[in-house]
Order: C-alpha cells, then sequence, then structure tokens
C-alpha cells in the first residue's frame, strides 16, 4: 500500500467520524484511524530503521489495542445511552468538516516542505485531521466522544510528526506516546467519576460554574 | 564529577521517590511529613546546585542555565511554603484521606525540576504534558460534582493547548529540520544556529506554542478553565497553580521565544505577547467587577498577573528583566493570597460573599495577611510586585510604547479598584447575622507559612542579592536570544564572571 493512499483513508475516517451517531461505531473509527496511522511509516519504507518500526509497532499497540480496552471498559461500566448527542447536526458537521479539510490545503500551501519530501500531502491531513479533533470536541455533548475529538486531535499532531520521524529522538517519542496513553487512562477514571456524581456523562451537566 | 552527574538527576527523582513512598506509607501523620521535608531538601539541594559555575555540555539532555534555574528556585520556595503550610491544612480535614493528594503534590515538584532542566524542547513538552496529568487529581480534593466539572475541565483544556503546543514544538522543529540543522535540537544548538531556521515554519511555531501554553498559563482568552479549577481547589492547590504550574508554562514558552528572538523574529513575537498581555489584563478586570467569590477573583488576578510576565517580555529590555522578577513576586503574593484565602473559606465554610465579611475579626491574622497580600499584588510600594509593575510601566513609557504603557497603568488602576470592591468587604464588612459556626481558629501552623512568604515578597522589594540580580541578568540575556544558554549555572554566591567565550571558562573551570 502507497502511504497516500493510507493518508487518504485516514482522511475518509475524519468525514465517517462527524457523520456518525452512534458512540461505539465512534471509538471503532478512531481506533482504525490511530492503526493507519501506525501504519504509514511502514508503508513509508522507513521499517528498515530499526527504532521507527519500533514506535510504528507500540503506536498500534497502544491506540489499536490498549486504549479501546480502556474505552470499551468505560463504556460497559457507564451504560450510557449510545447516542453521540451532537450540539451541531451531522449534516452540518459533514460541512464544516469539509470546509476544515480545504482550508487545510489553502494553509499548507503556505507553508514550504523541504524539498524531495514524499507524502506532500501529509501536513493538510495533519491540519484536517487536527480540525475534525476540535470539531468532535467541542460539538460533542458526551464525554466519551470528547475523548475521542482529544484523540482524533492527537492523530493529526502524529500525522504531522511523521515529517520528522526520522530525526526525532526515540525518548521524547516514548514519552509523548506514554502521555497519551496516560491523559486516556487519567480521563477514564474521571469520566467515571462523573458518571458517579451525575449518574450520566452528558458534559451538559458540567455547567454549574460561571460567571 | 560525580556531583555534576548526580544533582540534577537527585533534583528530579528525590520528588518522584518521595511521590512513590508517600504512596505506601499508611500513617497519614508521617506522610504529610515527608512534604516540607521534601520541600527543604529539595531548596536546600537547588541551592547547592546553583551555586556551582560550568559548562554546559552541547548535547547535553538535562542542564540548569540561568533561566531554568530561577524558574525552579521561584518553584521550589513556592513549593517549600506551601509544604510547610500542608500538614496543618491536611489535619483540618481528617475526612479526606490524602494518600494521593500528596503523591501528586510530589511528583509535581519532581517534574518542575524535570522541566527547569530539560535542553530539549520534545522533552520540555512531555513534563508539562505529565504535570497536567498529575495536577487534576489534586483539583478533585473535594470530591464533590464541582470540583468533578473542574477537573474535567481542567483536563480537556489542558491537554488540548498542550498538544497544540507540541504541534508547534513539531513546527520549530521541522524549521531546523528544513535550515539542515543536526538532530538532537537542543535549545543550545537551535539558539545558536537560528539563522538558519525557515521563517514561516518558526513563525507558525511560535504562534501555536503561543496558543497551546498560553492556555496551560491561562492567558485571555483561553482561561476558561483557570476560576473554575482556582475557585473549587483547596487553596494550596491554588497557590501551587497559580505560582508553579503557570510558571513551568511560562518556562516552557520563553525558550521557544529564545529560539524566535535569537533567529531575528524577535519584533513579531512581541507583538504577539503584548497584545496577548494587555487582553489578559482588560479580560480579568471586567469579570473581577461584582464578584462574589473571592477564590474565583483570585484566579482573575491570576489571569490579569500572566498577561502583565507576557507584556514585560513583548516589551523586552528591561520590562523583560522585571517580568522575570514578576514571576517570583507574583508566586509568592499568590501564595499568601491563596492560602489566607482558604483559611477564611475553612472559617466561615464559604467563599461567597454575602456570607463572608468582616473576616478581621474572626480570622484576624489570616484576614490580614489576606489584605497585606491584596495591597502588594495590586503594587503597594516596598512589596516586589511593586517594583516589577512599576519598572515594567516606566520602560514601556520610555522605549515608545507610549500607548501600550499608558494602557497597562490604567488596567492596573482599575483592576485595583475592582478588587479593593470585594476585599474590603470580605475583611472589612459588617458581620452578616446568619454565619455558620465552624471549629476553624488561626493557629501558628496555618499562618507562619504566609508570614514567611509575605516577609521574603517584602525583602525582595527592598533589595535583591547580588548573585540573584546576576542570575536574573543571565535569564533575560537567554530569553532575549542573546545568550545561547551555553553556561550551565550562573553562581548564586561569589562573582559572576562576564560572558567570555565558552573555551576560555572551560579552561578555568577545570580544576
Amino acid at each position: 500500500m502507497s502511504p497516500d493512499f493510507l493518508i487518504a483513508l485516514t482522511m475518509l475516517t475524519n468525514f465517517t467520524l462527524v457523520a456518525t451517531s452512534r458512540v461505539n461505531k465512534a471509538i471503532q473509527l478512531v481506533v482504525v484511524q490511530g492503526i493507519l496511522l501506525g501504519l504509514i511509516p511502514i508503508a513509508m519504507g522507513l521499517g528498515r530503521h530499526l527504532h521507527i518500526l519500533f514506535m510504528a509497532l507500540s503506536a498500534i499497540a497502544v491506540k489499536g489495542w490498549l486504549i479501546p480496552f480502556l474505552f470499551r471498559r468505560a463504556l460497559r461500566e457507564v451504560h450510557i445511552r449510545r447516542e453521540v448527542d451532537p450540539y451541531v447536526g451531522y449534516t452540518m458537521s459533514l460541512l464544516l468538516c469539509a470546509l476544515g479539510t480545504g482550508l487545510s490545503l489553502v494553509l499548507a500551501h503556505g507553508l514550504p516542505l523541504k524539498p524531495g519530501t514524499s507524502p506532500t500531502f501529509l501536513v493538510p491531513a495533519a491540519l484536517a485531521t487536527l480540525f475534525t479533533g476540535f470539531l468532535l470536541l467541542v460539538s460533542r455533548r458526551k464525554a466519551l466522544t470528547q475523548v475521542a475529538g482529544y484523540l482524533v486531535l492527537e492523530n493529526g499532531i502524529y500525522l504531522f510528526g511523521l515529517l520528522l520521524v526520522e530525526e526525532m529522538p526515540i525518548l521524547v517519542e516514548t514519552g509523548i506516546l506514554l502521555d497519551l496513553f496516560v491523559g486516556v487512562f487519567v480521563m477514564g477514571i474521571v469520566i467515571n467519576h462523573i458518571r458517579s456524581a451525575f449518574d450520566s456523562t452528558d458534559t451538559r451537566h458540567l455547567a454549574e460554574l460561571k460567571d | 564529577m560525580a556531583r555534576l552527574l548526580l544533582s540534577p538527576l537527585l533534583l528530579i527523582f528525590l520528588p518522584l521517590l518521595a511521590a512513590a513512598v508517600a504512596w505506601f506509607i499508611r500513617s497519614p501523620r508521617i506522610r504529610v511529613r515527608l512534604l516540607p521535608a521534601m520541600g527543604l531538601l529539595h531548596l536546600l539541594l537547588l541551592i547547592i546546585e546553583v551555586r556551582g559555575w560550568r559548562d554546559l555540555p552541547h548535547g547535553a539532555w538535562l542542564g540548569l542555565d540561568a533561566l531554568g534555574g530561577w524558574v525552579l528556585l521561584v518553584i521550589s520556595t513556592l513549593f517549600t511554603i506551601v509544604a510547610l503550610y500542608a500538614p496543618s491544612y491536611l489535619a483540618l480535614r481528617p475526612d479526606r484521606d490524602h494518600r494521593l493528594f500528596t503523591a501528586c503534590l510530589l511528583a509535581f515538584l519532581g517534574l518542575a525540576s524535570l522541566l527547569a532542566q530539560s535542553r530539549h524542547p520534545g522533552m520540555a513538552w512531555v513534563a508539562i504534558e505529565t504535570m497536567t496529568l498529575t495536577t487534576a487529581p489534586l483539583i478533585y480534593f473535594n470530591r464533590n460534582r464541582r470540583s468533578i466539572e473542574a477537573t474535567w475541565k481542567y483536563l480537556v483544556i489542558g491537554s488540548v493547548g498542550i498538544a497544540l503546543a507540541l504541534l508547534g514544538t513539531l513546527f520549530v522543529a521541522y524549521a531546523a529540520h528544513m535550515g539542515g540543522v543536526e538532530e538532537p535540537l537542543q535549545y543550545t544548538r537551535l539558539m545558536a544556529e537560528a539563522g538558519r531556521l525557515s521563517r514561516p515554519w518558526l513563525r507558525a511555531g511560535f504562534v501555536l506554542t503561543m496558543v497551546g501554553y498560553g492556555t496551560k498559563m491561562g492567558l485571555a482568552p483561553l482561561h476558561s478553565w483557570k476560576p473554575d479549577a482556582y475557585g473549587e481547589t483547596p487553596g494550596i492547590v491554588g497557590a501551587l497553580l497559580a505560582g508553579g504550574v503557570t510558571s513551568c508554562a511560562f518556562l516552557a514558552l520563553l525558550r521557544i521565544y529564545a529560539i524566535v528572538a535569537a533567529a531575528g523574529e524577535g519584533v513579531f513575537a512581541r507583538e504577539i505577547l503584548v497584545g496577548f498581555g494587555l487582553l489578559s489584563m482588560v479580560w480579568a478586570l471586567v469579570f473581577m467587577v461584582g464578584q462574589v467569590d473571592f477564590k474565583r477573583l483570585l484566579a482573575y488576578s491570576s489571569v490579569e498577573h500572566m498577561g502583565i510576565l507576557v507584556f514585560g517580555i513583548g516589551l523586552g529590555g528591561l520590562a523583560a528583566r522585571f517580568a522575570l522578577f514578576h514571576l517570583a513576586a507574583n508566586a509568592l503574593v499568590k501564595s499568601v493570597l491563596f492560602l489566607s484565602a482558604g483559611n477564611i473559606h475553612r472559617s466561615y465554610a464559604s467563599k461567597q460573599l454575602p456570607h463572608v465579611t468582616g473576616a478581621i475579626r474572626r480570622t484576624p491574622v489570616s484576614a490580614g495577611l489576606f489584605f497585606l497580600a491584596f495591597l502588594a499584588i495590586t503594587g503597594l510600594p516596598p512589596f516586589a510586585p511593586f517594583v516589577s509593575e512599576f519598572n515594567i510601566a516606566s520602560s514601556a513609557l520610555t522605549t515608545g510604547h507610549v500607548f501600550a504603557g499608558a494602557a497597562f497603568l490604567v488596567l492596573l488602576g482599575g483592576i485595583f479598584l475592582t478588587m479593593s470592591d470585594t476585599v474590603m468587604q470580605v475583611v472589612f464588612g459588617v458581620p452578616s447575622p446568619q454565619r455558620v459556626r465552624t471549629p476553624y481558629k488561626d493557629s501558628f501552623a496555618t499562618t507562619a507559612p504566609l508570614i514567611l512568604a509575605l516577609a521574603l515578597a517584602l525583602g525582595l522589594g527592598l533589595w535583591l542579592p547580588g548573585p540573584m540580580r546576576s542570575m536574573l541578568e543571565g535569564a533575560a540575556q537567554t530569553v532575549e536570544g542573546h545568550a545561547p544558554a551555553v553556561r550551565e549555572v550562573r553562581p548564586l554566591f561569589g562573582q559572576a564572571p562576564a560572558l567570555v567565550p565558552a573555551a576560555v571558562s572551560a579552561q578555568e573551570v577545570r580544576p
């Protein structure tokens, strides 16, 4: 598979995500996106560097196995209504996502790439994914979908990081991945507390504090 | 040689080890004793560490330069004050299990040490992100609906902000990659070869890190987590967040700014910094008007002072040096404000105006300290914040930023007036008849650390010791992009050598 194909698939998952009405479907899509991203460095032919291969495999393990494991546990314990409950309708979300993707292409155009960079699509795809993550974060009510949005946002950053994958010290990369995992873990714990305090994971309840 | 390698690691790993030990200690009374012990030990180790003077190896991953040393000195002092106060506070809340709380507090200190000594932007990012995760349980200490809401907002907004900072850091790394700078990208190398960085990526990277770390600092309009988090946590956590976590984010931002300044893009970055600074002050002023919750009032005051910090850095020169000084002034006075507000909150079982009035009669020491610290933070002359606020304003006016300087002064005045409205009622108002009786009384243990902090703020306002002055100067030079931070530590005691080429001083140092 060529890296361009994988990047295109990633951008397709963005669109599917914002149009999804089920929480567990959204989570599955985030997992698929995580795995796709893990495969890109291998498709770019960087698998010959042992540390890149190792990082790609651990990214797949964390995003494809550990994080969904946390999600499934949260879903089972939380017994939430399985709809994502958007503030913004699905059609509107799709339109916004398309707008964001177009904007990313324009923005990326203004940033020069090092001559000879292979997947030239990487920067707009990264920005578009970042934007999708934002959209999910602000337009969905369920705490779990907000975490999914955060993960999509991180995926966007990961995509951009692929431009630097050969240069990035493994220490830093491991730290980033570990922080992502622990972050989702802590958010999962907080979601559980939200559920026991409010008997729901709807973030509309979290509106008591204001001026 | 052994000391050279060991002490940076000790500063990081001793608090982390203490956090692990705290987790396993059964007895709450022994566990809380760990906090002051660790705080004092850390401060002592740090002072010994910054006494030294040597060259920073180019490829070092860890090392304390003047800037990192200054920020860590502030944080370590703040932590010690908070830790001295903590046992008496936690004794007032015997119903709360503080195993996780103590462990997270100690872990924060270790992570702050890691951040201050990080020589690589990626590593600094990891330290800050981990800090966000370890401070989240602190906000949830009260275990009620309001505190869970504050925790969720802190966690989500903070994580998103920090994710943007990561993207910004990657942009800067790509700028270096395009310029052909070799890896690994330590700050030292990035600053020395800043001229080669690709400008569009560097600018975009700065904007992203500004937004990202600005969220963590709580600059308006990215501060929405701040009033909630500060309002719902115990005073100790408020003090540590307002003076510690925000200072850490500020340091991470300054490191990136230093690269931008070294690359000659300072003018571009400064406009953004000044804009964010003034906006934060305006925003704080607007939300302080009629604020009945005095802990939220302090949160907006924190937004204001983060604004002052970036405003000063944005003006550059003398103002930048005093902005760094203001970091210490703000941390010390904020600790007094948050801890005394916590005492008043304990005494009244409320933190809102109609219920809390005339505190000077019920808790004379805490209320007195609260009032004095309010005067100090708004710029009463002998205290440290006055020195920095006055010098930032005067250097704005004398360097041609007349409009910005005038706006700065007007905002400071307006904030003094609006803040005094609430503070005067809390401290001197007529006691309301339907007050809740609580067993809390001011004691030596709950007020002495506050008096110490206020005395330090007063002392710093009157006299800045020479070694600290030279450390501050070194830090300001690094921030402005002049010295690419090859020096590890400026001596805290003894004579400060002038800026000499690295090779020369290396020979001096060798025994």
